[in-house]
C-alpha cells in the first residue's frame, strides 16, 4: 500500500490523545514532529504495520472523547500511525453516529426519542432542553435512538469531550493504556471551562429527565445527580428464586470478593473439572439457546467453533444491545459485571479461545466502566491472564466499545467494526463459526445467553432444563416498559403468558397494545395475554419473543406516530449495503409518513405498497434488519388493525 | 496465441437448476450456472472482474429450505440444491429493488435497466413525486473523469476495484450511513487532493456511468454521443514494456474512451493513468 495522506496537521490535543492509545510515534514517518536521520532508516510496512488496522475504533473515540469531534488533522495522523488509507478511515468515522467530522460543541446531550420515551413525554424534552441550549450553550442536543434506559424514560445521556480525569468516575474508556499518569498529562492546549480547570472528559445519565435536570446534568456532567444503582431497574431485586437476577442489587458490582462470597467463579471451577467437551455437552443437553433474538442453539455453536482445525478461535461477547426496548444486557452488566467475565472464561474454555472481545454498545458508559474494573480485578486474582485458576489456560478480554450504530449488533457487522472497518453486515455463508472475527472461527453470544451458562454448570444440566418448557429450557429475562407501573427486567421462566408478566409489572387498564421483541419484532393485542412466553409459544402466535421486549402502549399513545417512529429508526440504522434495506426503509417511511393522518381507503393505497416493498425487504436483505424493518409495521396493520 | 491457465482440476457439483439438472464445476456461483445454462439474470454490482459485493439483490433466486432469497452471483452452487430463478417471490424482489432503484438514483445510462424495468413491470413512479432521491450534482474536478453520484446505485465495485482486488490505492471509500451514503474520498475532498493515481479502473466497472470518461460526459452534455456510430479498436498500449491491451473507442475519428478487454490475462480491463488516458498525443495533428 502506498498510502497518501493530507497536510493536515493533529492539534497538540488530539496528538495526546492518540498516543495516549498508541504510544509515542516512531518515526516522522508515523507523524512525530521533529525528524532525525534515523527516519532516513526507519521502514515498516506488510503484515506489522496493517494489523493493527483494529485499532482504528478505538483510536477514533480516543480523539472523540478528548476533543468531542474529529478533525483532518486527527484522522490523518491516526491514519499514518496506522497505516490506514484515510478514505477508508473517513468512512468508519462517518459510519457511527456518536462520531462527528464537523466541529461540534464539547458536551454532547443524547435524549432518546425512541418509542419507549417517546410515549414518556421525550418531544417535550427535547423541546424543552433545545429551547435552553441553544448555539453558544456549549452543548449540542441530539435525537437519539434508544439508549436503554427505558424503565427511566425519558432518559438522556451527556458525553463531555475532555482530557482524563484522575478520578475513576471519569476515566475516558480505553481498555488499551494503562490507568497511570492520567493525572500527570500537562494541561497544555486543553480549553478550560468556566470554573478555569482543566476540561475532563465525564458522562452522565439522566431519566426520567426533566429538561432541568437535563440541562443541568449537560452544563456539569461530573455534578450531576450520581445514576441510581443497576438493582432499581429490578422490581423483583432480592426475592428469593431468581437465577439471573439473583446477585444484582445483592454485591457490589465493583467487588470481587463480594461476587465469590455470592457464588461466583463455583461454575468455572466446575468447567475445569468438566473438560472442553464435557463444558459443551452440559450446554447443548441443557437446551440452552441464543438470548439474542435469534434463539440459536449454543452447544451447537460452540461444538462448531471447538472442532474447527483453524485457529485461533475466538469468542466475542455481543453487548451491543441497541434494540429499542432492550436493558436487559446493561442491568446485567452495571449490576453483576463479573458474571459476565466468569462466563465468558468458561465459554472461551470450552471453544478453545484464548481471546474473548467483548464488543460493548458506545451509550452504556457506567457498564464500561465496571466491566473495566471487573476484568483488571480478575487479572490481578488469576482468574484472567496466562494461567487462569492455575489450570494452565490462557484467557483474556478486551472492551471494544461501539460507537452508536445498531447494525454492529449483527454479528458480522461487529466483526468488521471490531476490525476497523465499516460496520457492514457480511454475506454468509461462511459463518462465524467456520470465519469469524479476523477470518478466524468465532463463537459470540449475547451477554444473556453467556451468563447462562453460569446456572448450567452450578445446578447441572437435567436441573436447569427442568426450567422453563421442553423446547424452551431455562428462566428468561424480560425488559418490560412503557405504560406499566414497574418497568424493568423481570425474570421469570420459560413458560409463563404475557399476561402473568405484565400483571407483575403493573399493566394498565387502558392497554392497547404489546410491542413484542423490540422495533424487529411485532405487535399483539390487548386481549392476547395468554401467550405464552416462549420461543415455540411466540411463534405458534404468529409474532416473536426476539431480544425479550415487552414495550406496553395504553389507548393514549397513538399508534401511527410510533409506527412512524420505527420506521424512522430503520431508516436511520440501516447501514445502506444493500438496495432493500438502504431505499426501503426510506419509502416505508414515507408512506407511513402520507397515512398518519389517513384510514380505511384513503389508506389502502398505500399499505398495500407497504405491502410489496415488506415483502422485498424480507425477502431479498443481506441480514436481519432489513430482514425484520418491516415486521412491527405489518403487525400493527393485520394485528391491531391499525389505519382501519 | 494467449495462454490460458487451466488451474486444478475441478469436482462437478450437480443441483437442480428451475428443475433441470445442473452440473457445474465446484466454487460456481448459481449465477455461473445460470448463464452456462443460457439463463438471463439481471446483474448490477456483479462484474467480471471482481468479486460482487452482492449489495444490489437484483439477481435473487430462490433456494428451497432457505428463509431469504439468496443472491445467484454470490451464492455457491452445493449439491442437491434446489434453485428457481423465475419464481413469483423472486421476480417481486427484483421489480421491488428496480422500482427502489430507479425512483432513487438516475438510471439513463445503465445498460439494460430499461429493458428489465419492462420485463418485471416495474413502476418506479408509485413512491409519488416526493421520494427521497439521492439528488447530487456532477463532481467535475479534473479533466480525465467525472464523478455523477446521482447515477450512483453504490454497487461497491469502483470501491472494491480501487481498493485490495485491484489498484490498491484505497483512494475512495463508501461514507456516511444509510440512504445518505456516498462514495467518496477522505474529507469528502475533490479528487485532485486525493490519493487517486487516474489509472480509471472505477470507470472500467461502473455499472450505470455514474463515473465516466470527462469525454464521455462532454460529449453527452452536448447531445453528440453515439455509440452506435463508434467503432472499437483493440491494440497494444504503446507505452511500456507490459504490453497491455487497449481498446479504443472512437467516434467521427477521433479517440472518445479508452477500455481494455476484461479478459486479458495481461490487464484483466485494468490500465494505468498513461494506457486510460494518454491518447491525446495519437489525433495531434499539427
Amino acid at each position: 500500500m502506498d498510502l497518501h495522506f493530507g497536510d493536515s496537521k493533529p492539534t497538540d490535543e488530539e496528538r495526546e490523545a492518540v498516543d495516549a492509545l498508541l504510544g509515542p510515534p516512531e518515526s516522522a514517518w508515523e507523524g512525530a514532529t521533529e525528524r532525525t536521520d534515523e527516519d532516513l532508516r526507519w521502514a515498516r510496512g506488510g503484515r506489522p504495520a496493517r494489523e493493527r488496522r483494529d485499532l482504528l475504533l478505538p483510536g477514533l473515540h480516543a480523539v472523540n472523547d478528548r476533543v468531542g469531534w474529529i478533525s483532518e488533522g486527527a484522522l490523518d495522523y491516526l491514519c499514518r500511525r496506522l497505516t490506514v488509507p484515510p478514505a477508508e478511515a473517513y468512512g468508519v468515522a462517518t459510519f457511527y453516529s456518536m462520531f462527528s467530522v464537523k466541529p461540534r460543541p464539547a458536551t454532547v446531550l443524547h435524549v432518546c426519542t425512541d418509542v419507549a420515551c417517546a410515549a414518556a413525554g421525550s418531544a417535550e424534552l427535547c423541546a424543552g432542553v433545545e429551547g435552553r441550549l441553544g448555539p453558544g450553550s456549549g452543548v449540542s442536543v441530539e435525537r437519539s435512538p434508544c439508549l436503554g434506559l427505558c424503565e427511566r424514560a425519558p432518559a438522556a445521556l451527556v458525553v463531555r469531550a475532555g482530557s482524563p480525569a484522575a478520578s475513576l468516575g471519569g476515566q475516558p474508556p480505553d481498555p488499551r493504556s494503562s490507568n497511570a499518569g492520567g493525572a500527570e498529562r500537562s494541561a497544555g492546549g486543553a480549553e478550560r471551562n468556566a470554573g478555569g480547570a482543566e476540561r475532563t472528559y465525564a458522562t452522565a445519565v439522566v431519566g426520567p429527565a426533566t429538561p432541568d435536570s437535563a440541562v443541568l446534568a449537560a452544563t456539569a456532567p461530573e455534578a450531576a445527580d450520581p445514576e441510581a444503582p443497576a438493582s432499581l431497574a429490578v422490581p423483583q431485586a432480592g426475592q428469593p428464586g431468581l437465577t439471573l437476577l439473583r446477585r444484582v442489587g445483592v454485591v457490589d458490582p465493583s467487588s470481587l470478593d463480594d461476587y465469590r462470597s455470592h457464588g461466583g467463579y463455583a461454575a468455572l471451577r466446575r468447567a475445569f473439572a468438566l473438560g472442553p467437551a464435557g463444558v459443551i455437552r452440559e450446554v447443548t443437553d441443557a437446551g440452552l439457546v441464543g438470548r439474542g433474538g435469534a434463539a440459536f442453539p449454543t452447544g451447537v455453536k460452540w461444538q462448531a467453533t471447538a472442532s474447527q482445525p483453524d485457529h485461533p478461535h475466538y469468542l466475542v461477547c455481543n453487548a451491543d444491545e441497541s434494540e429499542p426496548g432492550t436493558f436487559k444486557d446493561r442491568v446485567l452488566m452495571e449490576g453483576d459485571p463479573y458474571s459476565l467475565i466468569e462466563a465468558m472464561t468458561i465459554a472461551g474454555y470450552a471453544v478453545g479461545a484464548h481471546k474473548g472481545f467483548l464488543y460493548l454498545r458506545g451509550e452504556y458508559p457506567r457498564a464500561l466502566r465496571l466491566l473495566d474494573n471487573a476484568i483488571e480485578q480478575a487479572r490481578a486474582r488469576g482468574l484472567l491472564g496466562d494461567d487462569v485458576l492455575g489450570q494452565g489456560y490462557a484467557f483474556d478480554i478486551e472492551i471494544r466499545r461501539g460507537a452508536g450504530a445498531y447494525i454492529c449488533g449483527e454479528e458480522t457487522a461487529l466483526f468488521n467494526s471490531i476490525e476497523g472497518y465499516r460496520g457492514e453486515p457480511r454475506s454468509k455463508p461462511p459463518f462465524p463459526v467456520e470465519k469469524g472475527l479476523f477470518g478466524k472461527p468465532t463463537a459470540e453470544n449475547n451477554v444473556e445467553t453467556l451468563v447462562n451458562v453460569l446456572p448450567i454448570l452450578t445446578m447441572g444440566a437435567q436441573a436447569y432444563a427442568a426450567i422453563g418448557t421442553e423446547k424452551s429450557t431455562g428462566p428468561k429475562l424480560f425488559c418490560v416498559s412503557g405504560s406499566v407501573a414497574r418497568p424493568g427486567i423481570y425474570e421469570l421462566p420459560f413458560g409463563a403468558t404475557l399476561g402473568e408478566l405484565l400483571d407483575l409489572a403493573g399493566k394498565p387498564d387502558n392497554l392497547r397494545a404489546v410491542l413484542l421483541g423490540g422495533a424487529a419484532g411485532g405487535f399483539v393485542r390487548a386481549d392476547e395475554m395468554d401467550i405464552p412466553l416462549t420461543f415455540e409459544g411466540t411463534r405458534a402466535a404468529g409474532t416473536t419473543l426476539g431480544s425479550g421486549v415487552v414495550l406496553a402502549l395504553d389507548d393514549t399513545v397513538p399508534l401511527p406516530q410510533v409506527l412512524l417512529r420505527i420506521a424512522e429508526f430503520f431508516r436511520d440504522e440501516s447501514c445502506g449495503q444493500c438496495v432493500p434495506c438502504r431505499v426501503g426503509t426510506v419509502r416505508q417511511e414515507e408512506a407511513l409518513h402520507r397515512i398518519a393522518e389517513r384510514t380505511g381507503e384513503a389508506a389502502a393505497g398505500d399499505i398495500a405498497l407497504l405491502r410489496e416493498v415488506g415483502r422485498a425487504m424480507r425477502d431479498a436483505s443481506i441480514c436481519g434488519l432489513g430482514q425484520t424493518a418491516w415486521n412491527a409495521v405489518e403487525s400493527a396493520i393485520d394485528r391491531l388493525g391499525a389505519y382501519e | 496465441m494467449t495462454a490460458i491457465p487451466l488451474g486444478v482440476p475441478r469436482r462437478l457439483v450437480e443441483f437442480t437448476l428451475d428443475g433441470q439438472e445442473a452440473r457445474v464445476p465446484e466454487g460456481s456461483t448459481i449465477l455461473d450456472a445460470c448463464r452456462a445454462a443460457g439463463k438471463d439474470i439481471p446483474t448490477l454490482c456483479e462484474g467480471d472482474t471482481l468479486t460482487p459485493k452482492n449489495a444490489c439483490r437484483v439477481c435473487v433466486v430462490e433456494v428451497e429450505g432457505a428463509r431469504t432469497l439468496a443472491p445467484a452471483c454470490s451464492r455457491k452452487a452445493e449439491a442437491g440444491m434446489q434453485v428457481r430463478t423465475d419464481t413469483e417471490r423472486a421476480r417481486h424482489s427484483r421489480k421491488v429493488v428496480l422500482e427502489l432503484l430507479a425512483s432513487s438514483v438516475n438510471l439513463s445510462t445503465t445498460p439494460r435497466a430499461a429493458e428489465w424495468i419492462k420485463e418485471y413491470e416495474a413502476k418506479p413512479d408509485r413512491f409519488g413525486p416526493d421520494a427521497a432521491r439521492v439528488d447530487e450534482e456532477p463532481r467535475v474536478d479534473n479533466d480525465l473523469y467525472v464523478r455523477d453520484y446521482d447515477k450512483c446505485i453504490l454497487c461497491y465495485k469502483c470501491v472494491d476495484a480501487c481498493g485490495d482486488q485491484w489498484q490498491n490505492s484505497f483512494a475512495i471509500s463508501v461514507v456516511g450511513r444509510g440512504f445518505d451514503a456516498r462514495i467518496a474520498v477522505e474529507h469528502d475532498a475533490p479528487l485532485t487532493d486525493s490519493a487517486c493515481v487516474y489509472c480509471g479502473n472505477c470507470v472500467e466497472v461502473c455499472p450505470t456511468g455514474a463515473l465516466s470518461f470527462k469525454s464521455e460526459f462532454d460529449m453527452r452534455a452536448a447531445g453528440t454521443w453515439n455509440e452506435a456510430e463508434q467503432t472499437e479498436t483493440t491494440t497494444v498500449c504503446a507505452y511500456c514494456g507490459v504490453g497491455c491491451n487497449l481498446t479504443l473507442h472512437v467516434q467521427d475519428n477521433e479517440i472518445v474512451k479508452v477500455t481494455s478487454p476484461h479478459d486479458n490475462p495481461v490487464t484483466h480491463g485494468n490500465l494505468c493513468i498513461k494506457g486510460r488516458f494518454g491518447y491525446q498525443h495519437v489525433q495531434n495533428r499539427d
